[in-house]
C-alpha cells in the first residue's frame, strides 16, 4: 500500500509529489503514481512537529488529560512527537513510571511519546532520582526536568548536570528562584501593581538562568532552559552561546503572542507559570527565536479541569493548553510578522527539538528512505479557535475565539494517517 | 443624578461625575439621617447579602446599617464556620445565593479580583459591590474618604483640584491606597505616596502620583494625611527592620502632628495600631477625622446601594 501526496508544496517553494509506503518515504518527484493518490492542490507539507515540553496528566489526573487524548491533541496540532513532563502522580522519577507512560504512548499509537524524567525524587529538590535507570529503561529517557519546580539547590543542579553526561543527557530547568517568587501570581510590573496581585519578577527567572549557565560552563554539561519569558533571559542565553556554553532554550507559543495586560479582568485562563510578560519581552523572545538564540518552540501544554480555572485568580491552577494551537500561534507571531520563514519554523518546531533530544525518526526533514512523519498544512487558512472542539480533555486555551492563521489538514505518523480535518472544519 | 452600572467593583467603574453624584446623594441622605425618620423605604423587599470571606466587623456593620436604613432585607454570610471553610468554592457559594434570590451581594474576599470574578463569571445575576478584595481595591472606602474630605473642605464642589493628599505607609498591600489613588486623581487632587521602597509596588511609577521617602518633607505641605495600617505579618517578612524603626520614619507622632498645617486633617481607615503608624495623640487630636470616616461610611454605602438598586 503506497500513498502519493500530489502537488505538495515544500518549504523551499518547490512543488513535488511525495510517495510513501511501509512507513517510509519512497520517492519524491513529479507525476508519481501509487495505490492511493491525494491531490494536495499546493498545500504545504512539512515534517512532523516535535514538542519538548508537554503535560499529559497520566498517571494521576486522567480527568484533565490522558496519554491518549494528549496524543490526539498533538497530531491535530501537527505534532508527531511529544515529551510528557514528570510532574504526574506518582512522579515520573523511576524507570517504572516512565516506561508506563512510554507504553501508553505506544498503545495510543498516534505519535511518539518520549517521557521526560524527574531530576529529583518526587520533584522535591533534595535527592537525585534514578536518572541512569530511566535512561536505560525502554523509555530511553535523555531529558530530565523537575518542571513546575526549579532545581534550586546549586550543588544538586551541578551534580545533575554532571551525572547525565555519561549518557549525553540534558537537564531542562524550570528557571524560577523560589524565594523571589513566593506567592507570585503574575508578572511583576505595572499591571500587577494595579491589580494587587503578587508579582513574579523577571529577575527570578534570570538569576537562575545565569547561575545554571555558569554551572553548565564549569562542568561542560548540557543545559536546556525551559520556557524562556524575559528579555534579560534571552540576553543571557545569547551571551552564553557566543562563548560556547552548551545551552539550548525554548519559548512557548503563548509567550510569543500574549502579554500581561490580559490579566486585567482576572480571567484565570491567562494564569500560567512562568507568567505572561510585557510587550518588550515578547519582542525580545521573537527576535531571539528568529536569530536562533532560542532554539525551539515548546508548547508547555498544560491541561486543567474547568473547576481549577473557573474560580478566583489566586486559587486557580497555572497553565494553558498548547498542542492544538501552537503552529498557528507561531505563524501569527513569527511568519505574519516577517521575522521567520516557513523553513525557519520547521527548524524551530521539528528539526531543532529532535536534534536536541536525539529523537530517532523525528525532525529529519522530507527525504527518501526516512520515516514518513508528515504534516499537511493549509497555510492560507484562517480559523477561529473553539475550546469546545478540542481533542484535549480540558478547555483551558487562552486563544478561544481568536482568529488564527494556518490549519493542520492531515498528519501522517509512520505513513499512517492519524489526523484529518473534516470538511466542516472539525477533526475526525 | 446619574445611575451606576450594575456593579461597583473598582473606582475605575466610575467617572468623576458619577463619583461626585454618589457624594451628593450621600449628603442628601445625611439630612434624612439627621431627621426624625431615619429609615427610607427605597429598598423594601430587596435582599442584600453580606458575603464576607474575611473578618471585618466594621465594614460588614457599616454595609448592614446602610442597607437596613434603606429598608432592605440583609443576610449575613460569613465564611467562618460556614460551608466555605469546608472547601466550598466561591462559585458554589455564589450559585447558592443566586438560588436564594439575592438582589445584591456585598463581597469581602482575601483574593484580589474575587469581586470581579463574581460579577463577570455568569454565576450570579445580582449586583456585586466590592467591599475589599485582597490587595486590589476597596472602592466604598475611597468614596467615604472623599466624602469626609469634602465635608472638611467645603470649597471642593465638583472636583478636588489644588488639594494635596499624602497617603502614608504600606502602599504595596493596601487596597485602600489603590482605590484612594484612583479616586483622588480622578477628582483632580495631587497625591503623594509616602513610604519605604519595600512597601511600594514595582510599577507604581505608572500610577501618576508623586512618591516620597521622607514623611517630614511631605507633611508640612499636605492638606490631608491618610495613614495606613501596618499589618503585623509584615514585621516578619523583612519589609523593614523593626516596628520601632518604621514608626520613627513613618509614624504620625506628636512632633509630626505639630508640623501639620492648621486646617489639615488626619485620616485612618481603621483599625489603628496606636503607637505604631499613629500615636494616640494624633488619633485623638482635633485634626483627626477618624470617627467621621466611620459615620460617613454608612451614608456613602447607602448612596451606593441607592444608586445601584434604587430605581428598578
Amino acid at each position: 500500500m503506497s500513498i502519493v501526496l500530489k502537488n505538495s508544496k515544500l518549504v523551499d517553494g518547490s512543488n513535488v509529489d511525495i510517495k510513501f509506503g511501509e512507513g517510509l518515504i519512497q520517492e519524491i518527484g513529479s507525476n508519481l503514481s501509487g495505490d492511493e493518490v491525494v491531490d494536495l492542490k499546493g498545500n504545504l507539507v512539512i515534517p512532523g512537529l516535535v514538542d519538548l515540553h508537554t503535560h499529559l496528566r497520566e498517571p494521576g489526573r486522567e480527568d484533565s488529560e490522558t496519554v491518549a487524548t494528549g496524543s490526539l491533541a498533538a497530531v491535530r496540532g501537527g505534532y508527531t512527537a511529544i515529551s510528557p513532563m514528570a510532574n504526574t502522580t506518582p512522579v515520573a522519577d523511576t524507570a517504572g513510571v516512565v516506561e508506563q507512560v512510554f507504553m501508553l504512548g505506544k498503545e495510543a499509537g498516534l505519535c511518539d511519546v518520549f517521557p521526560i524524567g524527574a531530576v529529583t525524587q518526587g520533584l522535591e529538590g533534595l535527592k537525585l532520582a534514578e536518572l541512569g535507570a530511566m535512561n536505560s529503561s525502554r523509555a530511553n529517557v535523555r531529558i530530565f526536568s523537575d518542571d513546575g519546580k526549579c532545581v534550586f539547590d546549586p550543588l544538586l543542579m551541578r551534580r545533575a548536570l554532571e551525572y547525565v553526561k555519561s549518557f549525553d543527557g540534558i537537564i531542562a530547568q524550570h528557571a524560577q528562584e523560589p524565594r523571589l517568587t513566593a506567592g507570585s501570581q503574575m508578572n511583576e510590573g505595572i499591571i500587577s501593581s494595579q491589580l494587587g496581585l503578587t508579582g513574579w519578577p523577571a529577575v527570578a527567572e534570570e538569576a537562575i538562568i545565569a547561575r545554571d549557565i555558569l554551572l553548565a560552563e564549569h562542568v561542560d554539561s548540557r543545559l536546556h532552559v525551559c520556557h524562556l519569558t524575559t528579555a534579560g533571559g534571552v540576553e543571557l542565553v545569547r551571551a552564553a552561546k557566543a562563548r560556547g556554553v552548551k545551552v539550548t532554550a525554548e519559548v512557548t507559543p503563548h509567550h510569543l503572542l500574549l502579554t500581561d495586560d490580559l490579566v486585567v479582568g482576572y480571567n484565570a485562563v491567562y494564569k500560567v507559570n512562568p507568567p505572561l510578560r510585557t510587550q518588550k519581552d515578547v519582542l525580545a523572545l521573537r527576535a531571539g527565536l528568529a536569530d536562533g538564540t532560542i532554539d525551539v518552540v515548546a508548547t508547555d501544554h498544560a491541561p486543567h479541569p474547568n473547576e481549577d480555572k473557573d474560580c478566583e485568580w489566586q486559587v486557580a491552577a497555572f497553565g494553558m493548553l498548547g498542542l492544538e494551537t501552537a503552529l498557528s500561534v507561531v505563524v501569527a507571531a513569527m511568519i505574519e510578522t516577517n521575522l521567520m520563514s516557513w523553513a525557519d519554523l520547521v527548524d524551530r518546531m521539528s528539526l531543532a527539538p529532535a536534534r536536541i533530544a536525539g529523537y530517532a525518526n523525528q525532525g529529519i526533514g522530507i527525504k527518501v528512505g526516512q520515516v514518513a512523519n508528515l504534516v499537511v498544512i493549509d497555510a492560507s487558512a484562517k480559523w477561529t479557535v473553539d475550546r469546545n472542539r478540542m481533542a484535549s480533555k480540558s478547555k483551558n486555551t487562552p486563544f478561544h475565539d481568536m482568529k488564527l492563521p494556518a490549519r493542520v489538514l492531515k498528519t501522517y505518523f509512520h505513513g499512517k494517517l492519524v489526523h484529518e480535518m473534516a470538511t466542516d472544519g472539525s477533526a475526525n | 443624578m446619574s445611575k451606576l452600572d450594575r456593579h461597583l467593583l473598582s473606582i475605575n467603574d466610575l467617572s468623576a461625575a458619577e463619583a461626585i453624584s454618589i457624594l451628593d446623594t450621600a449628603f442628601e441622605l445625611s439630612k434624612v439621617s439627621d431627621g426624625p425618620m431615619k429609615k427610607l423605604p427605597t429598598l423594601r423587599g430587596r435582599t442584600i447579602v453580606n458575603l464576607f470571606f474575611e473578618d471585618s466587623t466594621r465594614t460588614r456593620i457599616s454595609f448592614e446599617s446602610a442597607a437596613k436604613r434603606l429598608s432592605a432585607d440583609v443576610i449575613n454570610f460569613s465564611a467562618k464556620g460556614s460551608s466555605v471553610s469546608k472547601g466550598e468554592s466561591l462559585k458554589d457559594t455564589a450559585q447558592t445565593l443566586q438560588a436564594m434570590g439575592a438582589d445584591a451581594v456585598i463581597i469581602r474576599h482575601g483574593a484580589s479580583g474575587a469581586a470581579q470574578r463574581l460579577a463577570d463569571s455568569g454565576w450570579i445575576s445580582a449586583s456585586v459591590i466590592n467591599a475589599g478584595d485582597g490587595t486590589h481595591e476597596h472602592p466604598t472606602q475611597a468614596l467615604l474618604d472623599a466624602y469626609t474630605i469634602r465635608s472638611k473642605f467645603p470649597e471642593l464642589k465638583s472636583d478636588f483640584a489644588g488639594l494635596k493628599v499624602a497617603i502614608v505607609g504600606d502602599i504595596l498591600h493596601s487596597r485602600v491606597a489603590r482605590s484612594n489613588v484612583l479616586l483622588l486623581k480622578k477628582l483632580g487632587a495631587e497625591v503623594t505616596l509616602v513610604s519605604i521602597p519595600t512597601l511600594l509596588p514595582v510599577g507604581v511609577e505608572a500610577w501618576g502620583v508623586k512618591v516620597s521617602y521622607d514623611f517630614d518633607l511631605t507633611i508640612a505641605d499636605s492638606d490631608v494625611v491618610m495613614m495606613l495600617r501596618i499589618q503585623s505579618e509584615r514585621m516578619n517578612e523583612s519589609y523593614f527592620p523593626t516596628a520601632r524603626e518604621y514608626s520613627r520614619g513613618f509614624g504620625l507622632d506628636q512632633s509630626r502632628l505639630a508640623s501639620l498645617k492648621t486646617n489639615a486633617i488626619v485620616m485612618h481607615p481603621g483599625p489603628m495600631n496606636r503607637g505604631l503608624e499613629i500615636s494616640a495623640e494624633s488619633a485623638d487630636s482635633h485634626q483627626s477625622v477618624v470617627l467621621a470616616q466611620v459615620a460617613n461610611g454608612v451614608l456613602v454605602r447607602m448612596a451606593v446601594l441607592y444608586q445601584l438598586l434604587g430605581s428598578n
